[in-house]
């Protein structure tokens, strides 16, 4: 029998808010550990939570952006469970009513855009971080992280493949990262994922028996986990056997998925309103001022490249990745006019300068002012674009002007016809036995002679000058 | 002479004001009272002397710089879930029983610009659960009028201190009648105030959305002095209600004729009591003497009101103690075997009986599968029991009531039987339930000498009404000017 996959993804991402979600801690990553705590995130008797408004704010931003309707009531409920880097023993979130439901967001697949749901996204607090001594039976617990505001996006069931999941938080990270609301780091974990994955016939309706993966800590994993355990419970199912509902942990290392509870051993969270914090009032001006106030989202961005510059929807995508890369691309565009030749370049030369990482794209040497004023050498055949990616790196290392590099290196590139006319004859005359054999129809030589030009050039010869001359000299040589 | 620990704030304001007394020889003289009669009544769990003559000397110092406010200088006892930083915040529990508040609550705050002087920390019910003062880890507090009795709960130690002299005036919190349960015992006057209108903050929580800080004294004119200081908006508590509160003393001495009363039929149907019957009998005279009218009326869901508390107060505080697990403060088993093994015996050995029966009706109350049958049930009632009280208003100022169905009962008498210890607030509860604000003052006395509180009732923010209402009743009674015999 044919299966097919229903996944549906929980997001979990930190907002970055100065201060905490119910106090006014700063939320500053990296601090000696309990320094960034008060007797309010401490847990402490008496003590009472206020809502940070900021987070409220940036959870409606996402919520706009990932096109839910904000509710204009919700409620705050405790999550109770123990655990030692929960100071109350219960976490505030949210349960009936989150403060924002129904939204969706596309992604891109192989049969082109599609939807995916979001049932809600909503507001709660992360947890502390225990340490574990490594010699001796004891834990520690930092509580700098407690309190820090979260939100929880869960979509609808409706990713089919790996692939789509991964997607799926491409879409998402982009546009948290866009909307300055989350850094979208999965590895320090301001960006996390579970999934709920299960398995059915194809063409039948009602879902399957389902298991929760955790612990999968960047997008490849998640891909990873995923397809391993479409495949344990496609295995299981055509053995005949039944999927048991449980909570399973993935392990990188292994790239396997193990069960860490059943479904009976699962949590009662006892959820209720908590009633520390009144029914959550979102004002519908502030909700509209929010919304006019967003920037183009990347989805958008995406459309009105291909559309305006003409360039393909893949360098597209790759340029709307983040809003920083885009206005670069953007920015660059206005000092030279040719789409598609600023989009090579930035995805192949810059990008490979970058790691990968957009976010040195700021402290990048080579800001697009200077990458404009190198493809404008190129464009005027003062250098060939194989000198200019040597240029590019110079530049990125030191900092320096195009044109300087060239002249202080001596790059620019050799027009001369009388000087090429007299090397390419050189050529011709050093390499009879080549020559012989292009004129007997071995066409491919041709590169050959290009490239001993260009040695004896260091590369500065004029590409296409050089051509030209080539063709002209070795059809004088050519028998009438 | 009376002795200085025997006057009123109000009275001690003046004298303080026309530096006939310093606050130094005030509260000398109340500590010199607890010293005489402590060790009989035990209404503190932690007393501060040192810490008294300190900040008395500090008020002297203000009021001799001319930095006198109307309570400067003046005595107060604060029951033990309040947090008072560099204090022990005991809640009456074994499982706080080190534990030293890190920050002010705002209350405490406000007792401190204030300049008042701070005598420690009052003995109560642990964590507020219980209606005698008995379930205190450090032992019952005793009614200052009769040693056997209870002085009701949980503020018994903050009623017990201001009726026998050990306090001029009082804090204590109502979650189900903790504050005009023990006032109504021990002959003073308090009140609950209008869930909101004091901060919670530094509260220690037992049943967050019935909790109310409130004052305890010994007549009208002092508790108007009280929430004049501690009622107004507090950021620090999201529950807390941005409204501007009135100058309290300005009710004292308008009068209260033309007003109307009303008399829920269900709370007299349960009066079997003759005591506490002749005592509402004899109040009604008095008011009505005062030119008030009386109306009968119904409160139809009043009966649940006790079946619904005690599943949504237990629910809350199932929640509210969950923190309380040896991990981060307070008591932690010596000997365990893993972290989960450490929780349960903390949790074992730091709670008594009856948190822990609460917390394990709460806990059921809350499981998946209950939750609609029980939490959400309550909470109907409770919208029905607010809305009952709500259509009475249309028809009365104020509702006057006993407070409890009998005068105190001895101690032991009920800490074994849980169903009749909670019947004792059937009259307290739906005020709480309501989140309207109710006061105890005294009414009178049992044929054995015991005392007998009424209670009023009024509408959300009106406060002032029943302060003027009970000054009014007090300008016409002695009740609330006899002391206990010590």
């Amino acid at each position: 029998m044919e299966y097919e996959a229903v996944i549906g993804l929980e997001v979990h991402a930190q907002l970055l808010t100065d201060s905490k979600a119910f106090c006014s801690c700063t939320t500053r990553f990296g601090a000696e550990p309990n320094s960034n705590t008060c007797p309010i995130c401490q847990g402490m008797p008496g003590t009472l939570p206020v809502l940070n408004r900021k987070a409220l704010e940036y959870t409606v931003r996402m919520a706009l952006a990932c096109n839910c309707t904000i509710n204009e009531i919700s409620r705050f409920a405790r999550k109770n469970y123990y655990y030692p880097d929960l100071p109350k023993n219960y976490q505030i979130s949210q349960y009936e009513l989150p403060v924002s439901e129904h939204g969706w967001v596309e992604i891109e697949t192989a049969e082109g855009v599609r939807r995916i749901g979001l049932t809600r996204i909503h507001m709660e607090e992360d947890a502390g971080k225990l340490i574990h001594d490594e010699d001796r039976p004891v834990s520690y617990v930092d509580l700098n992280r407690t309190g820090v505001p979260l939100i929880e996006i869960v979509s609808e069931p409706e990713i089919r493949t790996p692939e789509e999941a991964a997607e799926y938080l491409r879409s998402l990270r982009a546009i948290l990262v866009y909307l300055d609301v989350c850094d979208g780091n999965m590895q320090e974990g301001s960006f996390r994922c579970d999934a709920n994955v299960s398995l059915r016939p194809v063409g039948q309706k009602t879902l399957g028996v389902k298991t929760e993966v955790k612990n999968m800590n960047s997008f490849r994993n998640v891909q990873r986990a995923l397809q391993y355990e479409i495949d344990r419970q496609t295995e299981a199912l055509r053995n005949g056997e039944r999927i048991v509902q449980d909570t399973r942990l993935f392990d990188p290392a292994t790239g396997m998925t193990a069960s860490m509870r059943s479904k009976e051993q699962a949590h009662d969270y006892r959820y209720f309103p908590d009633p520390d914090l009144l029914p959550l009032r979102v004002d519908p001006e502030l909700v509209e001022r929010l919304g006019r106030d967003l920037p183009e989202l990347p989805a958008e961005k995406k459309r009105r490249f291909v559309e305006q510059f003409g360039i393909p929807p893949y360098d597209a995508a790759v340029l709307t990745a983040s809003r920083e890369l885009a206005a670069y691309f953007e920015r660059t565009l206005e000092l030279f006019p040719k789409p598609k030749t600023v989009s090579n370049w930035i995805m192949t030369e810059l990008m490979r300068q970058l790691k990968g990482e957009e976010s040195g794209l700021a402290s990048c040497a080579v800001q697009p002012d200077q990458l404009a004023a190198l493809l404008k050498l190129i464009d005027e055949g003062t250098i060939s674009g194989k000198i200019a990616k040597t240029v590019f790196e110079e530049m990125c290392a030191t900092g320096g002007d195009p044109s300087e590099i060239i002249n202080q290196k001596g790059l620019v590139q050799i027009s001369d016809s009388e000087e090429l006319s007299a090397l390419v004859r050189k050529v011709l005359e050093d390499n009879r036995g080549e020559v012989e054999k292009y004129l007997a129809g071995k066409d491919k030589i041709f590169g050959f002679f290009v490239g001993q030009v260009m040695k004896a050039t260091k590369g500065k010869a004029n590409p296409q000058l050089v051509n030209d001359l080539l063709v002209q000299e070795l059809k004088a040589r050519s028998k009438p | 002479m009376s002795e200085l620990y025997e006057k009123t704030a109000a009275e001690l304001g003046e004298l303080l004001r026309t530096k006939q007394v310093t606050s130094v020889e005030v509260t000398r003289s109340v500590l010199a009272r607890i010293e005489a009669t402590e060790a009989r009544l035990h209404s503190f769990v932690t007393l501060t002397p040192e810490l008294a003559l300190e900040m008395a000397t500090e008020a002297d110092r203000r009021i001799a710089a001319g930095n006198i406010g109307p309570l400067t200088g003046i005595p107060i006892a604060i029951k033990d879930n309040m947090c008072a930083k560099g204090q022990r915040a005991s809640c009456g529990s074994r499982i706080l029983a080190n534990f030293i508040a890190p920050y002010d609550a705002t209350v405490v705050s406000r007792i401190g610009e204030a300049g008042m002087v701070i005598l420690g920390m009052a003995n109560m019910d642990e964590f507020a659960m219980g209606s005698s003062t008995e379930t205190s880890h450090w032992g019952p507090t005793r009614n200052p009028w009769h040693l056997d009795m209870i002085p009701g709960g949980s503020s018994g130690g903050s009623a017990a201190s201001v009726a026998a002299g050990e306090a001029v005036v009082s804090l204590g919190s109502d979650t189900g009648g903790s504050i005009r349960r023990p006032a109504s015992f021990c002959s003073v006057t308090g009140i609950k105030p209008t869930y909101g209108s004091v901060s919670r903050y530094g509260l220690v929580a037992y049943a967050s959305s019935l909790d109310q800080i409130g004052p305890i004294a010994r007549d009208a004119t002092d508790l108007a002095l009280m929430l004049n200081l501690i009622c107004g908006h507090d950021p620090m508590d999201s529950t807390s209600v941005p409204i501007e509160h009135p100058d309290f003393t300005t009710f004292l001495t308008k009068p209260i004729a033309g007003m109307t009363l009303g008399l829920p039929r269900e709370f007299y149907s349960h009066l079997d009591d003759p005591d506490v019957s002749r005592v509402m009998t004899d109040a009604r005279k008095v008011f009505e003497g005062l030119g008030v009218s009386f109306v009968e009326l119904s409160l139809p869901h009043l009966d649940y009101g006790i079946a619904a508390y005690y599943i949504i107060a237990p629910s809350e505080a199932s929640s509210n103690l969950a923190r309380y697990d040896g991990v981060k403060y307070g008591h932690r088993a010596e000997s365990f075997d893993g972290m989960i093994d450490m929780y349960c015996r903390t949790r074992a050995e730091g709670f008594g009986a009856e948190v822990k029966r609460r917390i394990m009706l709460g806990t059921y109350a809350l499981s998946s599968g209950y939750y609609d049958a029980y939490y959400l049930k309550a909470a109907k009632i409770r919208t029905l029991i607010t809305e009952d009280f709500k259509s009475a208003f249309q028809t009365c100022d104020a509702i006057l009531c006993p407070v409890a169905p009998t005068p105190p009962f001895k101690i032991g008498e009920k800490i074994d039987d849980p169903i009749q210890m909670y019947l004792t607030d059937v009259f307290t509860i739906p005020v709480n339930m309501a989140g309207l604000p109710g006061m105890s003052i005294p009414g009178g006395f049992s044929t054995t000498g015991l005392p007998v509180g009424l209670q009023l009732i009024a509408p959300h923010f009106a406060e002032s009404r029943l302060v003027q209402l009970a000054s009014a009743f007090q300008a016409e009674t002695d009740h609330h000017l006899k002391r206990p015999v010590l």
